[in-house]
């Protein structure tokens, strides 16, 4: 059981209010969410200190324009906020952030964070055509009755870890039948019922782990065994792969929005790969040909190995995919296979070792000859 | 009459342990098949995955990963790293329904030139027997 902060408002205006109180109050100085940008439905990630700017916040927009993770790392990266913020980002969101930090490309210090049960984001397209506001009642209508929302990415619609792990506070939405004029905001930690204090509102005792979200988190266990039969990842061999990745275009745009590449000298980027003519010539006597750009294959297993680990199933990397792979769900599912052997959740927790950087003497002793 | 086929693997040798065995196996004059391409690194957790994958999608019939026994890594505990990023691409491979059977990882002591002997036959027996590696024919990797 936890606290809970009940406000008799739409789920949307509650979240509102909860950022203008502490806003508001001076708990916070700074208001890290998504704000509408125009009126054709585009909204972008903002850091906002005026009361007034944050009339246009949309925090709880089924969108993401960028992962929120990887924004916070990029703002943190120099050194951490000095007065207190509060982001609200999604549960994967988060969990890119705590990876980021792991690996000394952000801190987490001074933030206060608001995550929710979460129904997932639309695929950019929808939004760039202008046509997520009409798609917006029917993600409203899906997730009261609990069910999986038609046409969102396919990592949202197998996402198993909709609940937020390190979030200070969290807002219920998945299967709450009321959130059009009621909102139950979890207060997980000692920091976020801190910070609520002296809001206007009910507190009350809850749990956030509702049959709800249990019955969910098997919608999407199912959604996801379909999704990775559809593709038949392990049935690839040489031949899918090829199939798959030989549709690369080479423009690396997957790993620029993805939290986990962080490195901004990739060694793929890098003059490394554009061979010398002797390569070439090489390469064309035993193959009879090459395609161009060469590498498409090993740069996204590449990717695979160095990410794979802390993947936490954004979805950003299809998303921006101009050759449609579906490389996001590619990477769920490898990663599912690694961080299965390492009992490793990329963004439980901050303290919990990613794997390559530790070890134990008996292990593994099967793949040694 | 057709040749035999004859395995490309490229090894990825610690400095301190297995290319001192490889260097012993020499000079001690022991027999084994020309197969190796002998790349030398400072410790076997120098070896990112991703240089194991680029000689494995580039052709190379084998790869062999071979450094210091566990507990006498030069720089102590390298090669449980090694060991550790090694488990996980054969897991990366096998999950993309890819055969890791022609990647390999073992401990060679710097004073155990017969054991470097057997494994490199060993693992080029093996290799003969899978056959060429078919990634060498592919445009597109
Ligand atoms: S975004 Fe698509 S086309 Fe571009 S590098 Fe990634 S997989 Fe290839
Ligand atoms: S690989 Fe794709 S799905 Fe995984 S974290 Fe990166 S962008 Fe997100
Ligand atoms: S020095 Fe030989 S494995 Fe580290």
């Amino acid at each position: 059981m936890s606290k809970v902060l009940k406000i008799n408002k739409s789920a949307e205006e509650s979240v509102q209010e909860l950022l203008k109180f502490l806003l508001k109050s001076g708990k916070v100085k700074g208001v890290f969410t998504l704000r509408k940008i125009n009126d054709n439905g585009a909204v972008a990630y903002s850091l906002v200190t005026s009361l007034d700017m944050l009339k246009d916040a949309v925090p709880l927009f089924p969108l993401m324009p960028a992962n929120g993770g990887k924004l916070l790392s990029r703002l943190t990266l120099r050194g951490s906020v000095a007065e207190p913020v509060v982001a609200v980002v999604r549960p994967c969101e988060l969990r890119a952030f705590i990876e980021l930090v792991k690996r000394k490309q952000g801190s987490l210090e001074n933030f206060l964070f608001i995550s929710s049960t979460c129904s997932g984001v639309y695929p950019l397209e929808i939004s760039v055509n202008g046509n997520i506001d009409k798609k917006l009642s029917q993600y409203w209508d899906a997730t009261k009755r609990n069910e999986i929302v038609p046409d969102t990415r396919p990592t949202c619609k197998s996402c198993e870890h909709f609940l937020p792990y390190t979030a200070d506070i969290t807002i219920a939405l998945i299967g709450k039948k009321d959130i059009g004029n009621k909102c139950e905001i979890f207060l997980n930690t000692e920091k976020g019922q801190k910070f609520v204090d002296g809001i206007d509102g009910e507190f009350v005792e809850g749990k956030l782990e509702s049959e709800e979200v249990v019955s969910m988190r098997n919608k999407r266990k199912d959604e996801k065994k379909k999704l990775f039969d559809e593709i038949g990842i392990e049935k690839f061999g040489l031949k899918g792969l090829i199939e798959t990745f030989g549709k690369c275009i080479g423009c690396h745009g997957c790993s620029k929005v993805c939290p986990i590449c962080y490195c901004n000298l990739c060694y793929s980027d890098s003059q490394t790969y554009e061979h010398k003519p002797f390569v070439y010539e090489i390469e064309l006597k035993r193959r009879g040909g090459l395609r161009v750009p060469p590498d498409t294959v090993s740069y996204q297993i590449g990717r695979l190995t160095h990410v794979g680990i802390s993947c936490v199933g954004c979805g950003l990397c299809a998303d921006v995919c101009p050759a449609n792979i579906p490389i996001s769900t590619i990477f769920l599912k490898v990663g599912d296979s690694v961080q299965k052997m390492f009992d490793y959740l990329p963004g439980r927790d901050v303290e919990e070792q990613i794997p390559v950087t530790t070890f134990k003497t008996e292990e593994f002793v099967e793949v040694e000859d | 009459m057709k040749d035999e086929f004859a395995p490309k693997i490229v090894g990825f040798l610690c400095n301190w342990c297995t290319y001192a065995a490889a260097d012993l196996a020499g000079t001690s004059k022991l027999k084994m098949p020309p197969s190796l391409a002998v790349i030398r690194v400072m410790c076997s957790s120098r070896v990112d995955p991703v240089l194991v994958l680029r000689a494995f999608l580039r052709g190379a019939d084998g790869v062999l990963v071979a450094g210091c026994h566990p507990g006498d890594c030069h720089y102590e505990k390298g090669n449980y790293y090694a060991r550790r990023r090694f488990a996980l691409l054969k897991s990366v491979i096998e999950t993309l329904g890819l055969d890791s059977e022609r990647l390999q990882l073992s401990w060679i002591g710097a004073s155990e030139g017969p054991r470097f002997q057997q494994v490199v036959t060993e693992f080029t027996d093996k290799i003969k027997k899978l056959g060429q590696n078919p990634m060498q024919k592919k445009t597109s990797l």
